[in-house]
């Protein structure tokens, strides 16, 4: 019966006038669709940045090349970076856990649905205010356009004397917005966390994604809050003739850069925990083998959680602390790569003798476990003082945070849309389109970030908008450039793949991989009110009791 | 939502989550100590690195009277959310009103500090790396009981209209929460600003 109610609605729904379908979208208070808000805000953001990607590529492809100016160069990568950081990967992740977390733990929305269609909107009208600086930026003094002065925004670039017009305000305001918005959110994922699981379902039931959204969400309030703060220090700087990081008063360069990384570190955790969230959920799904060490994958992310605090100077060395310093920061860099190392091992052993299915997501995660190793030595490289003393601010950097960022987290993320999508539209994603895309990216990605490190070791410093040739520069630059353009490519595939099979593509069913965790117990997509009844869970894999009545995982645990 | 209360009290006592409510309160509570611990730092890091004058200790005289009503501001608030729980609505407004009173007096005292420094010492944001500190910090707390007072004034209209009952006392409760957060953090502003950093 309640079927039909749901077909009688969806018919409703197409015979609707649009604006009155625009209307319910944007006021809509739903978990699912805040989720899916979020994410089509992410991709919006992730081709307008990738955009931005390919014009840096294009202008650094040759020594000498002036397709664009060094003032649009410079609007180029800090639009960039600070898009692919707070509008792009922060929203995929609030969207997922949007969408994912109350149907994991068996609830019916979020803790505070209200806020979370107020944090939403906070995000997106950040990011269209730092995108609007593009026309806004010159104000009243015909000076600057967009932002220019980085993503880390070091003082003293973003004071009155060099920054003049709105330029550095729009980034300041856009960031401090959005940061608001995180912490609504984080705030809202706690609390549904905490207060919201169905009956039975434990903490130590609960899917890792759920864990991990949990210390994600913890971490953004004791580290987004910092770089709040020092956006109010800036503003006040800028509006009120403060003299926070301003040198000629008494005031300290450093102390923003501290600020900032004390955010600055941290955010990568809670861009890439999320990610080892995704990989959690997929790997065992299709090693048809439940997570490996599930304990110790908590221990280890609560663990990455608290070390992280602790380890921002290490973006620092080049400042000249003491050595006191430098060690501290060299031996918590390096303790966190074991935490990191112990996921990845749990990892392998799920996926060590289970029945490994390569569908796309499985592609995607088993990238990213490679990729994520190298991320995670090159990192530890980079945390140790004196090597970073030689390549701080060069191109290896750049490749190693890519490495990061693209080859762990985008990967990631890419196979949560690939194994989420189904559920979310109820229509499976072209299988070959996936692959397709999968072993472009993988190609593009490997041809632009391994050549990378190498003009770096030879001393290509970033942020250049040129070079002179016969460095030993050129033909790395060529390739890097060749590299990127492909990943574009790649991700055109992946929209085009989004469109069509959102119309065209088979239909998905409640449970296309014959996955464990709830949220594949309901209708794909599912219905407003998620669960009909509330479920009571007995372990950690519900789905698997439900199919295997004869030997249920409770029987274990 | 009430199908879903009901499936839920079919399993019946065992299962006790904490009150969101009290969760979301925690969360901010954490963010805003976060951002409160970050202008602390700026202010100790700063303290005596002023190139001009006025100094701290030039100017500033500790208010312990103004401190006084806030800090007992947190014990009347604890009474009237007490007293809600029990269902006494009278006791519970009139110590509810003695909260925002005590708030606003603290408010009324910060505001003469400022009067005083900016008119007779002429110490204004933009003096010196002092007053720059000074007033964000000292203000970032203001502005938080600010806020507070204006959320205590909505419930204590609602409260005269006879909205307030004890079925609300756990959302009251929830404001109390933060009312003790703004009452906790003066505790370390006002050992940071007038008694560490003169």
């Amino acid at each position: 019966m309640s079927s039909d109610a749901m077909a009688i609605r969806v018919a409703e729904a197409a015979g609707r006038p649009w604006a009155e379908v625009l209307h319910d979208w944007i006021t809509t208070v739903d978990h699912k669709r805040l989720g899916i808000l979020y994410i089509l805000f992410a991709m919006l953001f992730l081709v307008i940045g990738g955009i931005e990607a390919i014009v840096i590529r294009v202008q650094l492809m040759h020594p000498h090349n002036d397709f664009v100016s060094p003032q649009v160069f410079n609007r180029m990568f800090t639009m960039h970076g600070t898009t692919m950081i707070f509008f792009v990967i922060m929203p995929f992740m609030f969207g997922f856990a949007n969408y994912l977390v109350p149907l994991m733990i068996g609830a019916r929305d979020m803790a505070f649905p209200r806020l979370n269609a107020f944090s939403f909107w906070l995000t997106a009208f950040g990011g269209m205010l730092l995108y609007f600086s593009f026309l806004g930026g010159s104000g009243l003094y015909g000076a600057g356009n967009a932002p220019d002065v980085g993503w880390w925004a070091y003082a003293p670039l973003t004071s009155r004397a060099f920054s003049p017009g709105h330029s550095a305000d729009y980034w300041t305001i856009a960031v401090l917005v959005s940061g608001f918005g995180s912490i609504g959110t984080a705030t809202n994922i706690i609390a549904t966390i905490l207060s919201m699981r169905c009956p039975g379902m434990t903490l130590g039931r609960m899917p890792l994604m759920g864990w991990m959204t949990l210390v994600m969400s913890g971490l953004v309030l004791i580290s987004i809050s910092p770089l709040s703060a020092a956006q109010i220090m800036l503003l006040v700087d800028r509006y009120l003739g403060g003299h926070f990081f301003d040198t000629q008063a008494g005031g300290s360069a450093a102390l923003w850069m501290h600020f900032f990384w004390i955010f600055g570190h941290p955010e990568v955790y809670i861009l890439v925990i999320p990610a080892f969230a995704f990989a959690s959920e997929i790997i065992p799904v299709f090693s048809r083998k439940p997570i490996f060490g599930y304990p110790v994958m908590v221990a280890a992310t609560v663990c990455i959680g608290f070390i992280s605090m602790s380890v921002w100077a290490h973006h620092m060395f080049t400042i000249g602390m003491d050595s006191a310093a430098n060690t501290f920061f060299v031996l918590t860099t390096m303790a966190i790569a074991v935490p990191t190392g112990i996921k990845i091992f749990n990892w392998l052993g799920t996926m060590w003798g289970g029945k490994i299915q390569f569908k796309t997501p499985m592609l995607f995660c088993v990238a990213f476990l490679f990729q994520f190793l190298i991320a995670g030595l090159t990192g530890v490289m980079l945390g140790a003082a004196p090597f970073n003393w030689q390549l701080s601010g060069s191109y290896f950097v750049v490749a190693h945070f890519h490495y990061v960022i693209v080859g762990a987290i985008l990967f990631c993320i890419f196979g949560a849309v690939y194994y989420w999508f189904p559920k979310m539209t109820g229509r499976m994603l072209n299988e070959g389109l996936g692959k397709l895309h999968f072993w472009l990216f993988v190609i593009g990605f490997h041809l632009t970030f391994d050549p990378m490190h190498i003009p770096g070791l030879l001393g290509m410093p970033r942020r250049i908008y040129t070079y002179e040739p016969g460095r030993g520069w050129d033909t790395w630059n060529v390739i890097i450039s060749i590299g990127a353009f492909i990943q574009g490519i790649a991700t055109l595939l992946f929209v085009v793949n989004l469109v069509l099979s959102y119309f065209k593509g088979p239909r998905a069913g409640n449970d296309p991989w014959d996955a464990w965790t709830l949220e594949w117990a309901v209708s794909s997509p599912p219905p407003a009110y998620n669960f009909a009844r509330i479920p009571t869970v007995a372990s950690r894999r519900p789905l698997w009791d439900r199919k295997h009545p004869e030997d249920p995982d409770s029987r274990y645990e | 939502m009430s199908e879903g209360t009901s499936s839920v009290a079919q399993a019946p006592g065992t299962w006790n989550l904490p009150y969101r409510g009290k969760v979301g309160m925690a969360c901010l509570i954490i963010a805003e100590s976060a951002i409160f611990t970050i202008f602390v730092v700026a202010y100790l890091f700063y303290a005596g690195k002023s190139l001009a004058g006025p100094t701290p200790r030039e100017v500033l005289d500790p208010p312990i009277f103004y401190t006084i009503c806030l800090l007992s501001s947190s014990l009347t608030i604890h009474f009237a959310s007490r007293f809600l729980e029990r269902g006494g609505r009278g006791a519970f407004l009139s110590f509810w009103f003695l909260t925002i009173f005590l708030g606003g007096l603290f408010l009324f005292g910060t505001g003469r500090e400022w009067h005083r420094l900016i008119y007779e010492h002429g110490l204004t944001i933009s003096t010196n790396l002092f007053g720059t500190t000074y007033y964000s910090l000292v203000g970032l707390h203001a502005f938080h009981v600010t806020v507070g007072l204006i959320m205590l004034s909505i419930v204590f209209l609602f409260g005269l209209a006879g909205r307030v009952g004890s079925e609300q006392s756990a959302r009251v409760e929830v404001l109390s929460m933060y009312w003790h957060f703004v009452d906790a953090v003066w505790v370390v502003v006002f050992t940071v600003v007038y008694i560490l950093g003169r």
